[in-house]
This record gives structure tokens, C-alpha cells and sequence, in this order.
């Protein structure tokens, strides 16, 4: 069973451009985001069978709905994030108070080492990516590498509208990676390969990943994705996976989709 | 040559992930270079690695913009200390554990700057007024009690040659020295240099001396008159040598001979042993050879063109000597002292039929001054090669071909 940390989107709104995505002139429709987040969310639930823990949404707070950059949680560790852009710092303590109130033993990093949580690593059981230079920095990896014991592999994010690793990269239950090749540099993509053998590699077209083709959830055999990735449907259902398109066009006038809005809790 | 260098740390599982490759291609891709001091690759995949590079750059700006742009890449600049000092416990006498000198340009750190250490020489201490942000090499015999003297290896950063730009024997430094090898490109591209020192020398730039130091080979093989011919014709600025070779350069001029062989007629004259003997006493009652020389006693030869042409002359004594000649330095740390401060300004150093003369200087020049070291006797520059002088050219071969053919470059018509 797997448990996923949300966030009501009751006072989601676009109001400051930290992404090349945000225009703060794209107004969100309120309404239409809190019925596409509760369709994400019944999904999640009804059709993947995941369990949803709900923090409290803050007024003040529009982007605390993106949960995936509460932190990093391992077992029951947790490493909260630090935020690049002073507009997000605040939801800092909210989510390191969730964490304390849930029982997550809370391991800080040091001011300045900025870290956006799962939006930033992803992994593999036996790799973690982690990726920096949009939002999260390099130098924070060696530490998180050292508390949890885990090789991690950082990749450099080389397009802006890929800030978070989240945006192009996508590791599949059964071991395949659902990514976006060109939103890595050569070393990146080297880095890749060295790491995940062809055949396990599902590279996503273009059109795909501006859609967030690869802000996905995968829940097993599930996989919960934007709705309008046609190609990207076909790809996982030749794995055997089963694509839950989602409808989430206002979360993606935010620079953010399904992936975004959860956080794996175990 | 490249002064700008700064050290930066790479931590992380950077080997495969390339981020260390990334970071060596950025660093060659901007036009600097590195070397990597060192690198502790993690023993298991989960273990990171860690590299220790050391980024240089021809200019500050450039090394700015290297570390600008490396630095999102998790290069960062390593903590670096201030370099330790202790007083000299007593004169002459440097702490335990003072830094020894190498014959690369050093800086030292003081107060998170870094400062140049003047005076780049081997087997020194550096001496240092932290007031005046001062650092200087010194020798273990000059330093006064209560001088400040670094300590230890902190704070201390030597800056390795760069290969010289000039596509010449020089642009190719090495210490192989080898019999087998031809001379004459060698010899070609000793006199193109000596060319265009000459042209510097006259309109007084900076390091465009040429330095000469000479054994009294050079007057038996029969490379007075070439020597002569270069001195005159403004090639050579600096002579360093001992008793000898003024003494038979003289004795030449006086009787002919040279320790007794007559120059000419190439056999021994009789009573010829004494004419060197003869030849010291007559300029030791003349007083000095500058004397000699003004009073027309010695009208040729290279002493005399030394004077004619002001050639700075530094002749160190030993204990096998005759006489000595007046103005031969017999205190071996005064000679040493005098020779130390002839080196500033000089370009280019040719050090030629003499051992003991030939590793002296050699010990004396900074790494940035190419040497070419000229002796029948391959040991010679191979001494001074495992002396450390890595710059040094090393020619096997007879003094006297040597500037015979350096001078017949250089115009000489004899």
C-alpha cells in the first residue's frame, strides 16, 4: 500500500513567476483546479488504492499544493527542503512541522544549501538521481548520500522549463525510466545510460514532456499521468503499465502536475 | 607564465555520474588548466569520491570566470590557511620545521591574501614582514634572530613552469643530456635568444641579461677570442667565475701561454708553468685588474672587455687557488652573496666548463631563467639537473667549440 502526502488546493493561485511556466497574467480558475485536484485524488485512491494523508493548506502559501518539495522521506526520515526562491521559503517550517507532528525523525541541512525535496531526487532502489542547478543545489547530495547510504548520481537540469528533475525524469516500478533525454547535457544523458540499460529506457517525445509527460505517479503497475500524452499512454501500456490520464491543465499553468502534487511517504 | 591558481574541492559520486569530467573539460574548454592533486575514489558505490583540483589560469579574470563557472557543478574553493611563522631562534639559525625553498615561483598566504615571495631560489627559508604584506626568500646564514620565518606547509603554494611559448630548444625544457646529440639547432636557437637579449639589454627591459659562468677551459680549448668577441659585442652582461680564469685569460695576454702552452705554437714553453704564477703577481702589484687594464698593462682579452664593456664580474675563490687575484671573493658565503645579487635581471644563463661554477649558479636561478649548461664531461649537466635546475639545456661538448660556433652565429667572422 502506498501512502502519499497532499495538499487541498484551497489557496492555489499564481502569484509570482519562479518558472518559465508561471505568468501571474494566466489566471488560475480556482474552481476548475480544486475539481482537477480532487479528481487526481480520487484516482489516487479509488482506482491506484493509495492512501492520501492531507496536511492543512495555508493561506498566503499557493504553491504548498506541490508536495513532492516538502522534503525528502526515507523511512522514517525525513530531510525538508530548502527552497531556492524566497517566495517558497516559507513553506519550509509547515512542511518540517508536518514531519515532526507525523513522527518523521527530521535531519535539516544547513541554510543556503538549497534542496527541493522529491521535485530533486528520484530514485531507483538501488540509484538516486538527484537533479541541480535549476532549484536544488549539487553540494547538498554528499550529505544526503551520506545519511542515507545511497550512491546518488547528480544530473544537470539544463533547460528551464525542466527546473525540477521531476519535470523530465520518471523511474517506473518494473525498473524502466520514463524521461525526456534533451532536458540533459551529454554527460547527463552518458550518465544515464551507464546506469539504465536501453531496453529500460522509455524516452518521451517532446510534445509529451511539455505536457509533463514524466510528472508522473507510479503506484506498481499504476501510473497516474497528465492527461494529453497519447504517445506516452502507448509507451506504458507496451510495459504493461496502466495510464490513468488525469486532466490538470491549471496545475500546469504553475509549472506543475500529478507528480508534483504528492509525496511518496514510503 | 601562469601566477593565478586557486584550489577547488569536488565532492560527491562524481566519477560516474561525469560530473568530474565535466568540470576538467569546462576548466580546458575556458582556456585554463589543472592538475588534480588528488582524488579518493569511494570504495564502494554507495561511498563518495573526492577530488582535489588545483585550477590555473594566465589571467585573474579568466580564473574568476573558470571558478564562476564551475561552481555550480559543486566546485568549491577549498578553505585555505594562512601560512604559519616563527621567529628565528638565534642569527643564523631558522626554526625547526622553516620551509624550504624550491626554484619555483611561491606565494604564501598572509592575512587571506596571497603574496608573492621575492627572490625565487632553491634551499632558502622565506622571510616575511606581515606588516608590509613582505615575503622574501632568505638564506640560513643571513637570518637575523627574531626574523619571522614560515613554517610548515600551509598557506604555501609553488606554481609550476609552463612550457615557454617560444618554439625554440627552450619551448622544449628538458634535462636529458646526451654526447649523441647534434648542437648545432641547439647552438642556433642559443644565439637567436642572444639576439634579441642584446636588443632588450640596450633598451634596458627587464630580464634581458645574459649571465656567463666559465671555467678556465675555456682559455686552454681556445675560446678566448670568441668569448672576447661576445663580450665586446654586448652578448654577454654577467661573468661569473673564479681564480682561473682571469688568470690565464691574462697570462695570454702577457706571455703567450696558458698554464705554459703556448697559444700558438700549441706545445709547452719552457718555464710556462710559472707565466699564470707571474701573471697573478704582476696584477697583484698593479692592484686590482681594472689597474691593469686602465694603464694599458693588459690591453685584450676577456677581462679587459668586461671592463671596457662595464660586464658585471664576480670571481669567487677557492681553496685551491694561486694568488689569489685582487678582487677574488675568498669568503665562500661573501662570493655566494655577491653572485645572488647579480641574478636579478637576467634572461639567460650559459654556464660553461666549470663544475663548481656551473651548480653554484645553477642553485642560485629561479626555474623561470633558461640555462644551458656546456662541458665535455656529461656529469656536469647531469649534476646540475639532479640538482633540481630542470630548466637547464644540457650540451656535451668542448667549451671553446661551443662559443666558437655560438659567436660565428652571432657575426663573429674569425
Amino acid at each position: 500500500m502506498s501512502r502519499l502526502l497532499v495538499c487541498p488546493p484551497d489557496y492555489f493561485g499564481i502569484e509570482y513567476e519562479i518558472n518559465p511556466w508561471m505568468r501571474r497574467s494566466n489566471t488560475v480558475n480556482r474552481d476548475q483546479a480544486v475539481r482537477q485536484w480532487h479528481g487526481l485524488m480520487q484516482v489516487l485512491e479509488q482506482d491506484v488504492g493509495a492512501v492520501l494523508e492531507r496536511m492543512n493548506p495555508v493561506p498566503g502559501l499557493p504553491d504548498l499544493v506541490f508536495t513532492a518539495n516538502a522534503g525528502l522521506v526515507v523511512g522514517r526520515r525525513a530531510v525538508p527542503s530548502r527552497f531556492r526562491y524566497a517566495e517558497r521559503q516559507p513553506e519550509e517550517a509547515w512542511f518540517e512541522d508536518w514531519f515532526r507532528t507525523n513522527g518523521f525523525e527530521v535531519l535539516s541541512l544547513e541554510k543556503e544549501l538549497f534542496f527541493e525535496g522529491a521535485g530533486d531526487l528520484l530514485g531507483f532502489p538501488d540509484a538516486w538521481f538527484g537533479g541541480y542547478r535549476q532549484r536544488s543545489e549539487i553540494r547538498a547530495f554528499p550529505f544526503l548520500s551520506e545519511w542515507f547510504n545511497r550512491e546518488i548520481i547528480p544530473l544537470e537540469l539544463v533547460d528551464s522549463r525542466y527546473y525540477h528533475l521531476d519535470t523530465c525524469f520518471c523511474p517506473l516500478s518494473g525498473g524502466e525510466l520514463l524521461y525526456f533525454p534533451a532536458a540533459f547535457d551529454r554527460y547527463g544523458q552518458a550518465a544515464i545510460a551507464d546506469r539504465i540499460a536501453p531496453h529500460q529506457q522509455l524516452a518521451v517525445s517532446e510534445a509529451d514532456a511539455l505536457k509533463f509527460a514524466c510528472n508522473a505517479i507510479c503506484v506498481g503497475k499504476h501510473v497516474v499521468l497528465p492527461a494529453g500524452c497519447a504517445g506516452t499512454e502507448r509507451l506504458l501500456e507496451e510495459r504493461g503499465y496502466r495510464p490513468h490520464p488525469v486532466p490538470l491543465s491549471e496545475f500546469m499553468k504553475s509549472g506543475g502536475s500529478a507528480k508534483c502534487l504528492t509525496l511518496a511517504l514510503d | 607564465m601562469t601566477s593565478h591558481q586557486e584550489t577547488v574541492i569536488l565532492r560527491g559520486h562524481i566519477i560516474d555520474s561525469l560530473i568530474l569530467a565535466k568540470v576538467l573539460d569546462t576548466i580546458l574548454m575556458m582556456g585554463g588548466s589543472f592538475d588534480l592533486a588528488d582524488v579518493q575514489i569511494g570504495k564502494t558505490r554507495e561511498e563518495s569520491s573526492r577530488a582535489r583540483i588545483i585550477v590555473r589560469a594566465g589571467t585573474a579574470q579568466l580564473l574568476s570566470d573558470i571558478l564562476h563557472r564551475i561552481q555550480p557543478h559543486g566546485a568549491s574553493v577549498e578553505r585555505e590557511a594562512d601560512c604559519r611563522l616563527q621567529p628565528a631562534p638565534a642569527n643564523g639559525i631558522f626554526p625547526e620545521e622553516f620551509y624550504a625553498t624550491t626554484h619555483l615561483p611561491t606565494q604564501i598566504r598572509l592575512q587571506g591574501q596571497w603574496v608573492d615571495v621575492e627572490g625565487t631560489e632553491m634551499d632558502l627559508g622565506v622571510a616575511v614582514e606581515p606588516k608590509k604584506a613582505i615575503a622574501r626568500t632568505v638564506p640560513m646564514g643571513a637570518v637575523k634572530r627574531g626574523d619571522l620565518i614560515v613554517t610548515g606547509r600551509e598557506g604555501i603554494r609553488v606554481t609550476p613552469l609552463e612550457r615557454p611559448r617560444d618554439r625554440d630548444v627552450f619551448g622544449f625544457m628538458e634535462s636529458q643530456v646526451s654526447a649523441e646529440r647534434p648542437h648545432r639547432h641547439v647552438i642556433h636557437d642559443i644565439a637567436k635568444r642572444m639576439m634579441s637579449l642584446r636588443e632588450g639589454f640596450r633598451q634596458g627591459r627587464p630580464a634581458s641579461k645574459v649571465l656567463l659562468a666559465g671555467g678556465p677551459a675555456i682559455i686552454h680549448a681556445g675560446g678566448r677570442d670568441a668569448l672576447t668577441w661576445l663580450i665586446e659585442e654586448e652578448f654577454i652582461h654577467v661573468l661569473f667565475c673564479g681564480n682561473a680564469l682571469p688568470a690565464h685569460d691574462m697570462e695570454v695576454e702577457l706571455y703567450g701561454t696558458s698554464l705554459g702552452y703556448g697559444q700558438q705554437a700549441g706545445r709547452v714553453v719552457p718555464h710556462g708553468h710559472e707565466h699564470h704564477l707571474r701573471t697573478i703577481n704582476r696584477i697583484r702589484a698593479i692592484g686590482s685588474i681594472d689597474a691593469a687594464v686602465e694603464s694599458s698593462v693588459i690591453k685584450g682579452g676577456i677581462m679587459a672587455a668586461c671592463i671596457n664593456k662595464h660586464v658585471q664580474v664576480v670571481m669567487a675563490g677557492t681553496i685551491r687557488d694561486d694568488g689569489p687575484l685582487p678582487g677574488v671573493i675568498t669568503d665562500s658565503v661573501r662570493a655566494q652573496e655577491a653572485m645572488r645579487a647579480a641574478i636579478p635581471g637576467v634572461g639567460l644563463a650559459l654556464l660553461v666548463a666549470s663544475t663548481l661554477h656551473a651548480v653554484a649558479t645553477g642553485n642560485l636561478l629561479p626555474a623561470t631563467i633558461p640555462s644551458v649548461c656546456v662541458d665535455v664531461n656529461p656529469a656536469v649537466p647531469t649534476k646540475l639537473a639532479d640538482r633540481g635546475s630542470f630548466q637547464a639545456i644540457g650540451l656535451v661538448m668542448d667549451a671553446a667549440s661551443f662559443l666558437r660556433e655560438l659567436a660565428r652565429e652571432l657575426g663573429w667572422t674569425s
